[in-house]
């Protein structure tokens, strides 16, 4: 398989995450939206490195793995805190700084 | 057809199949496990692409850590609300128009440029090569994300505290 294959799949990936992203309602599934996207990112950020003889590409995917870890404890954590005060699980709903 | 375009034809349908179930699952519950299978479907493509160590790292962090945590989010959510969670998506056709707007223009830009069709061989042990990477040329990248999971674990816990 080429090149333009990998870039494609990971762009109908990019695209399905996007999808959730927007139509979902409940913030966890918007966050699971977040993940698809991300890891569309690092298969082309593979695909990239494997074709081009460069390691750059993997080194950077570990770190987009790494970074998402971390965004996901944080955004989970803040999922759980807005539970506590809120009760709810609807984005549309938290609208504090609605003026 | 060879081994490869059948493997990679294979963990295509896994990934796309199992995206399109993230999104589209009415349980929040079966969205986690079918995001489960997206992830082990993308370390499939890694290691079609010859990248073994990614391959175990996207097994491990993501679909052992990532999961494991949203499972635990949703259970306790769950038990603060007393409630099942359901989810429901809004505006599906007004919210296809924007992917399917970047889908068809990425694929464009893709298709203009010459397709690449043989990898490069990289010489050497990959794993290697990662490591030597990150702790010569990127080094300072790698201690930054060092201060970053402290410091989203120590607001992670602060935000998450027990309440007074």
């Amino acid at each position: 398989m080429g090149l333009h294959a990998y870039l494609i799949l990971a762009a109908v990936v990019f695209a399905i995450g996007m999808f959730g992203v927007i139509t979902r309602r409940n913030t966890i599934g918007i966050l699971l939206g977040i993940e698809l996207m991300l890891n569309a990112v690092n298969i082309n950020l593979v695909a990239f490195s494997r074709f081009n003889g460069n390691a750059a590409g993997m080194v950077l995917t570990v770190f987009a793995i790494v970074i998402t870890v971390a965004e996901v404890a944080l955004g989970l954590a803040l999922v759980i805190l807005l539970f506590r005060t809120r009760r709810t699980a609807i984005a549309d709903q938290i609208d504090w700084l609605k003026g | 057809m060879t081994l490869e375009v059948a493997g990679f034809w294979a963990f295509a349908i896994v990934l796309v199949g199992a995206a399109l179930a993230v999104v589209l699952s009415k349980n929040l519950f079966h969205s986690v496990l079918w995001l489960a299978l997206a992830l082990t479907g993308t370390a499939g493509v890694f290691l079609l692409l010859n990248a073994e160590f990614l391959a175990a790292v996207q097994i491990l962090l993501y679909a052992g850590g990532v999961v494991t945590v949203v499972v635990f989010a949703i259970v306790v959510t769950e038990r603060l609300i007393g409630a099942t969670l359901s989810q429901t998506n809004r505006h599906v056709v007004r919210g296809a128009v924007a992917p399917a707007i970047v889908l068809t223009l990425v694929i464009s830009w893709i298709r203009r440029s010459p397709d690449v069709v043989k990898p490069v061989l990289m010489d050497g042990d990959l794993t290697r090569t990662i490591g030597v990477a990150v702790l010569t040329q990127y080094t300072l990248a790698f201690e930054l994300l060092a201060v970053l999971l402290l410091v989203s674990l120590v607001g992670a816990s602060y935000f998450a505290r027990p309440e007074e």
